[in-house]
């Protein structure tokens, strides 16, 4: 099973997606009032394809995911649909997903210095899941543990497999959160912002290793990312999310000729933008004026208006649907910036 | 290229109105239901403490021996002991000398132990290591070992065993104070008043001990409890409080030999002990969620 | 730098250094505190004797006409071997007697531990685990209680209810494992309880709270992450984690099971080494008090060396000396 390697980065020959997302809701319920974290997220995600979600702290992008994964607490109600492989995941219980995580489903986070148990040596941490999942030996699993950290560019991995994490270094540490990530094969990888606690050197052979594997073993990326420079290298389609709410999807190169959300254009303002450059090279986003709304409430109008210098009376006054336009573009706006011939409109 | 766009502010969530800290401590005490029963037993065990010769009703020295190791009734709500003592009054009067060597242990300690780590925080260098040894060696022996080792020296009486408990809680209120020093001397404002002449006396005193009271006051809730049980300790071995002077150590030391024929004799001395050391954990537990800064969650 | 310099500085060697420095501090303080005994040394160690032949053959025997520090040189010298002096009560070695009694009390203290260790690890884990739920409330309630019932009141109730009212234990004395195991337990299994039940108290509260911080780190997300199961992010994830944390509390309170010993082994008439201290000091048997603390301090910093040198096994960023 480890050996076979799925079809190719173009996964669009398969039948269909492998992980698909419908209409998704999270909320927490507190004593006095209710937090909607997520409102409505709906993507398809075809094997091999790496899907960039972006947008603000607090949009929603990680609890998306920690919800793909059957990581929430307790106390999340989930809404909606999640499916992978066909099989139905909102609503099933641990049994069913533990089987899933670390062997169909993976996920890498942003904290690398964190996310690694510090007594345990990280030949340790990556046999677990292969003995976990796949029934390998003590043995074979540490010599696959080997293999993995030679795959994620880990060098003299014969040497670090028997190391601590706190002998090696961030850049180190991500990758090999990667090696027990992809240990299994997954048809499904999410990356929580893999490069933002990194150097801006180190980032780029984080990057080059995920993308190096999506090309061999066809495994198939969500990207969490706030960092539009991450998506144009290396996404084939975008999802923005404001507030919870999805606003615009569509592939990479399209969203960047012709964003048509005003926030989507706001964010790439911030990009093009040569003069709002900081020290460090990151650009920051200060053009769009006003704050992200309170999550608590769930109003029947687009939540981005308030801070929208397109908003009329119709975004305050009820809530935009999704709807697709031209190359696979979908936008939630009433006044796209750069409106395009539609298509059709799906409620 | 590398743009980032994770600057909106959020929205505020709820802004608490600003609150004074101690009416806030009040409110966060009165919410934590076991902390507020810890705070009642223990200001009741106080009252107790301060009035208990007005609340005896019998003579707490006076042997009857007419009604020896008489079991609890009307007459006597607690029985009576091997001399006909009534224990209730006898408890009373306990709680008096139990109390005393509560505070009074604690209170030395804090005494010595407070500006010892004040010095070895502050000025550190040969200071830290000086007082740093020495604890160590305070710490190297067991409380019971050195209280045995004062009894010996000094002679047992209810003033030595104060003493000894009090010394053997000096370590840890050193190490505290000394910790919290070394915290809040790098803090910006002691910096600033550093920067604007203000002397030594005037940091310590007036910038970095009101800040570490929180520490200190978890620490004092957690000495107090754990001094009754060391008078109760000491006076049972014979080291502490000299019969026939009651406590509530002695009274369970002399119902050892009689516990087949008269359990109630250790039994309600006990449950004193117990209510009194539980009401201070309660309010040492409930304290430490209220001023710890990560939030009374946990 | 010379393999024995490198060593020197190293942990474990820094850490030596630091205990036998305050080895030294403690024989010290010892050393006066005995000396500052009130009375006269030399009569004290006679007895009944007041005869000034008697006691100027006593100050000769025993060097007391000496300066202060040869007599510390000469104590400290004859300890080192073994020789703490005879006893003035029984005139025996000072240091038979501490064998004798040692036993026992090693006994005593190694049930307490591993009741502590079982039943405090154990409902702290499941008290962080079902966090919450019925489970932790009873949990903390009986630490709550543990932490303020006094082991030797405990000691007696235990003996009313199992010795007296319900005869399944002995309530006091001693029989050697040797000669009889099945005795043997059923006289140490209240005194060990006695002494266990506080430090079980301790070590159930800083497991529960180990765990939690554990429970809600990143690495524990990472192991529910990697889809493995609950025994396993519970056991080889949080709980290696948190064992630190419970052994330097174990560490700190050693010295409280050697102060519980001595209440515990009064309570239970056992002939331990408590026995031998307290015995010591009622009957102003100087040679034999200087020889038991000292002994004990020895022991109790030999202890906490130990258990220093036991988290550099438990966690490796101490014994490997690098932080990053």
């Amino acid at each position: 099973m480890t050996t076979t390697a799925p079809s190719p980065a173009t996964g669009a020959a398969r039948t269909g997606p492998v992980l698909s997302v419908r209409d998704l809701t999270v909320s927490f319920a507190g004593p006095d009032d209710t937090v909607h974290a997520v409102d409505g997220v709906s993507y398809d995600l075809a094997p091999g394809e790496v899907l960039a979600v972006v947008g603000e702290s607090g949009c929603g992008k990680s609890v998306t995911s920690m919800a793909v994964m059957g990581l929430l607490p307790p106390t999340a109600r989930i809404g909606g649909s999640i499916t992978l492989d066909g099989q139905e995941l909102v609503g099933a219980d641990e049994r069913t997903w533990r089987p899933l995580r670390g062997r169909r489903l993976s996920m890498i986070f942003q904290e690398p210095m964190t996310s690694l148990n510090p007594v345990l040596t990280v030949g340790r941490q990556i046999a677990e899941v292969l003995i976990r999942h796949q029934k390998l030996s003590k043995k074979e699993a540490r010599a696959r543990a080997v293999e993995l950290l030679d795959l994620v560019g880990i060098p003299a991995p014969d040497r670090r497999v028997d190391e601590y994490p706190h002998q090696l270094s961030g850049g180190m540490r991500q990758r090999v959160m990667i090696a027990i990530a992809v240990a299994c094969d997954p048809a499904v990888l999410i990356a929580d912002e893999p490069t933002t606690a990194l150097d801006v050197t180190v980032q780029a052979g984080i990057l080059d290793v995920l993308k190096n594997l999506r090309d061999r073993l066809g495994t198939a990326i969500v990207l969490i990312t706030h960092d539009l420079g991450v998506v144009a290298e290396t996404a084939d389609r975008v999802l923005v999310m404001y507030a919870g709410r999805p606003v615009e999807q569509a592939p990479v190169d399209e969203l960047f000729a012709a964003p048509s959300h005003p926030y989507t254009r706001g964010l790439l303002g911030a990009v093009l933008r040569p003069g709002s450059r900081t020290k460090d090279g990151r650009a920051r986003l200060n053009e769009i004026p006003g704050l992200v709304p309170d999550l608590r409430s769930r109003p029947d109008a687009c939540t981005f208006a308030p801070r929208c210098a397109f908003a009329e009376d119709d975004c305050r006054g009820g809530r935009p649907q999704l709807r697709t336009l031209a190359g696979g573009h979908r936008i939630a706006c009433h006044h796209p910036v750069t409106p395009q011939p539609e298509e059709e409109v799906s409620a | 290229m590398t743009a980032a766009v994770d600057t909106a502010p959020v929205a505020p969530a709820a802004v608490a109105k600003p609150r004074g800290r101690a009416s806030d401590a009040w409110r966060r005490l009165r919410r934590n239901k076991l902390a507020l029963t810890g705070a009642v037993l223990g200001a009741l065990f106080v009252l107790v403490a301060v009035f208990s010769t007005l609340l005896t009703p019998y003579d707490p020295a006076q042997p009857d021996f007419d009604h020896v190791l008489a079991a609890p009734s009307w007459t006597h709500w607690l029985g009576t002991d091997d001399l006909g003592r009534d224990q209730l009054s006898r408890v009373l009067v306990g709680v008096t000398a139990s109390m005393q060597v509560g505070v009074l242990a604690v209170a030395l300690a804090f005494v010595v132990a407070v500006p010892l780590g004040l010095l070895a925080g502050y000025y550190g260098k040969f200071a830290d290591t000086v007082v740093s040894r020495l604890t160590d060696t305070m710490l190297a022996f067991p409380f019971l070992v050195l209280a045995v080792g004062l009894a010996a020296v000094l002679g047992p009486s209810l003033k030595n065993a104060t003493i000894a408990i009090g010394i053997s809680q000096i370590p840890a209120i050193v190490r505290i104070t000394r910790a919290e020093t070394l915290r809040l001397k790098h803090l910006d404002y002691v910096g600033a008043a550093v920067a604007n002449g203000a002397g030594d006396g005037t940091i310590l005193f007036r910038h970095i001990l009101p800040n570490a009271t929180s520490a200190l006051i978890v620490q004092a809730t957690v000495g107090i409890p754990s001094a009754i049980i060391g008078e109760a300790v000491l006076s049972f071995l014979g080291l502490g409080v000299q019969p026939p002077s009651p406590s509530l150590g002695v009274m369970l030391s002399s119902a050892q030999p009689f516990i087949a024929n008269a359990p109630w004799m250790a039994v309600f001395p006990g449950l004193v002990i117990v209510l009194a050391t539980l009401a201070f954990n309660l309010l040492g537990d409930g304290v430490r969620d209220i001023l710890d800064p990560r939030g009374g969650s946990r | 730098m010379t393999t024995a310099r490198k060593w020197l500085t190293s942990y474990p060697g820094r850490r030596l250094g630091q205990a036998l420095l305050t080895m030294v501090l403690v024989s010290i303080t010892v050393f006066a505190g005995v000396r500052a005994m009130p009375g006269d040394t030399a009569q004290a160690m006679a007895g009944e004797q007041t005869d000034p032949a008697v006691l100027a053959a006593i100050r000769e025997e025993y060097g007391l006409n000496d300066n202060i520090a040869v007599q510390y040189w000469n104590y400290i010298t004859h300890a080192v071997t073994g020789d703490f002096g005879t006893s003035a009560r029984s005139g025996l070695p000072v240091l038979d007697s501490i064998l004798d009694a040692l036993p026992i009390t090693l006994e005593l203290a190694a049930l307490a531990l591993l009741l502590a260790i079982v039943l405090g690890i154990g409902a702290g884990v499941v008290a962080a685990v079902r966090r919450g739920k019925p489970e932790e409330w009873l949990a903390n309630g009986i630490a709550l209680l543990g932490m303020s019932v006094p082991t030797f009141w405990l000691g007696m109730l235990l003996v009313l209810a199992f010795a007296i009212a319900i005869p399944v234990f002995a309530a006091s004395g001693f029989v050697p494992f040797g000669q009889d195991p099945v005795e043997n337990l059923r006289r140490l299994i209240l005194p060990a309880i006695v002494l266990g039940s506080g430090l079980a108290a301790v070590v159930m509260r800083q497991t529960r709270a180990a765990m939690l911080d554990a429970l809600s780190s990143d690495y524990v997300r990472t192991a529910r992450a990697k889809g493995l199961s609950r025994r396993a992010v519970i056991g080889s994830h949080a709980l290696r984690n948190s064992l630190v944390t419970v052994i330097t509390v174990l560490g700190l309170q050693l010295g409280q099971l050697i102060s519980g010993a001595v209440v515990t082994e009064q309570v239970f008439v056992l002939p331990g080494f408590g026995k031998l201290t307290i015995d010591a000091v009622f009957t102003r048997d100087y040679a034999m008090v200087q020889g038991v603390v000292l002994f004990t301090s020895a022991a109790y910093i030999l202890i906490n060396l130990l258990v220093d040198l036991l988290y550099s096994v438990v966690d490796p960023r101490i014994r490997l000396g690098g932080s990053r």
